[in-house]
C-alpha cells in the first residue's frame, strides 16, 4: 500500500498523515505540489490539513490550479482514490472533485476541538470497516468548515449515499459545530473513489491522546 | 482601465459575517439597519483598453478564480 501525501505552501498536516499511514504499514511519499506528475505506484492519494496559500481569497482557492492538481483530476478521473482532511477537502471542493463548498463557520470562530461524527455511508472504501450509525471521536479543527451545497445538490448527495459523515453528539443525535447543512462532516464523489471530511482522522490514531477512532476509517483503504 | 469586482454570498446563504455585524451595529442603537451584507472587493488594474473585451476577460477570471459560484456572486464594473 503506497499512499502519496501532497504539500502545498501552509499545508501542516503532511507529516502527521504520514505518521498515521506509515504506523499502519503503508509505504508513503510526500509530494511537493510543483510536481506535475503522481508515482504510478500509488494507491491513495491524500490532500493533507492546513492552510494552502494562507488560505488566501478563499480556502483552497489558489491550491487549486498548482501545477500538480492536474495531474490529481487526472488520477481521480482514472478511478484513482484520493483522500481530501479538512484543507484538503477545501481544495477538492474548489477544484471540483468533491460537490458543495466550505464556508465561514457559523459562529465565526475557529473550532478546534475533538468532535462525535455518525456515520451515514459505509458502501465505500473509507468506512467500510466502521457500521452505519457506529459514532467515532475525531479531532476538528478549522475556520472554514462550513458545509454548503444547494437543495438538489443535497437531494443528489442522499440519493447516491454520498454523505459519509455528520457531526453528532456521543449519542448519534445531530449537534452542528458550524453551521453544515444537514450537519455534513464529510461526502464523496459519486463514482466513491473521492472522498473529503473536514475532521482529522490522522489525529486519533492513539488512545494516549484522546481517541484512536481515526485507525479503522485510515484503515478502510488498505483492503481494497 | 481598472476592473472593480465585487463578491458576496449568494442570496440565500446564509452570511454569518454579515449577521455580526447586523448585531454588532443594533447593539450600538443604529436601528435603522433591515440587512449587512459582508462580501469583498477585488481591484484590477487591466492593461485592456476594449471594454468589452476586458468585461469578457474579468467574468472569465471571476468564473475560475475569484469567485466560487457554488456560494458566491460577482459583480464587475469598469472604470
Amino acid at each position: 500500500m503506497k499512499v502519496t501525501i501532497l504539500q502545498f505552501p501552509g499545508t501542516n498536516c503532511e507529516y502527521d498523515t504520514q505518521h498515521s499511514f506509515e504506523k499502519l504499514g503503508a509505504t508513503t511519499e510526500i509530494l511537493w505540489h510543483k510536481s506535475e506528475n503522481i508515482s504510478d505506484d500509488t494507491d491513495l492519494l491524500v490532500v493533507a490539513g492546513g492552510f494552502s496559500y494562507g488560505d488566501y481569497l478563499r480556502s483552497g482557492a489558489i491550491a487549486k490550479f498548482s501545477p500538480v492538481m492536474k495531474a490529481v483530476k487526472e488520477y481521480a478521473k482514472n478511478g484513482g482514490k484520493v483522500l481530501g482532511i479538512c484543507n484538503g477537502f477545501q481544495v477538492l471542493t474548489e477544484a471540483g472533485l468533491l460537490p458543495g463548498a466550505l464556508k465561514r463557520n457559523d459562529g465565526l470562530h475557529f473550532i478546534s476541538k475533538h468532535h462525535h461524527l455518525k456515520v451515514i455511508n459505509n458502501d465505500n472504501i473509507f468506512l467500510k470497516e466502521l457500521a452505519c450509525g457506529d459514532v467515532v471521536n475525531i479531532p476538528i479543527a478549522h475556520h472554514d468548515g462550513n458545509y454548503y451545497i444547494d437543495e438538489d445538490g443535497l437531494k443528489d448527495l442522499e440519493a447516491n449515499n454520498q454523505i459519509l459523515l455528520k457531526y453528532t453528539d456521543e449519542n448519534g443525535d445531530v449537534k452542528n459545530p458550524n453551521g453544515s447543512v444537514e450537519s455534513i462532516a464529510g461526502v464523496c464523489n459519486k463514482e466513491k473513489n473521492v472522498f473529503g471530511l473536514m475532521p482529522h482522522p490522522e489525529r486519533a490514531m492513539e488512545t494516549l491522546l484522546g481517541s484512536d477512532d481515526g485507525v479503522k476509517m485510515l484503515q478502510g483503504f488498505f483492503q481494497a | 482601465m481598472k476592473a472593480i469586482v465585487n463578491i458576496s454570498l449568494k442570496a440565500g446563504v446564509l452570511d454569518s459575517q454579515g449577521k455580526a455585524v447586523h448585531h454588532a451595529l443594533d447593539s450600538l442603537h443604529f436601528n435603522s439597519v433591515d440587512d449587512v451584507r459582508v462580501g469583498k472587493q477585488i481591484i484590477l488594474q487591466l492593461n485592456e483598453t476594449d471594454k468589452t473585451k476586458a468585461m469578457a476577460d474579468v467574468t472569465k477570471m471571476c468564473e475560475e478564480l475569484l469567485a466560487n459560484t457554488v456560494i458566491e456572486d460577482y459583480e464587475i464594473e469598469l472604470v
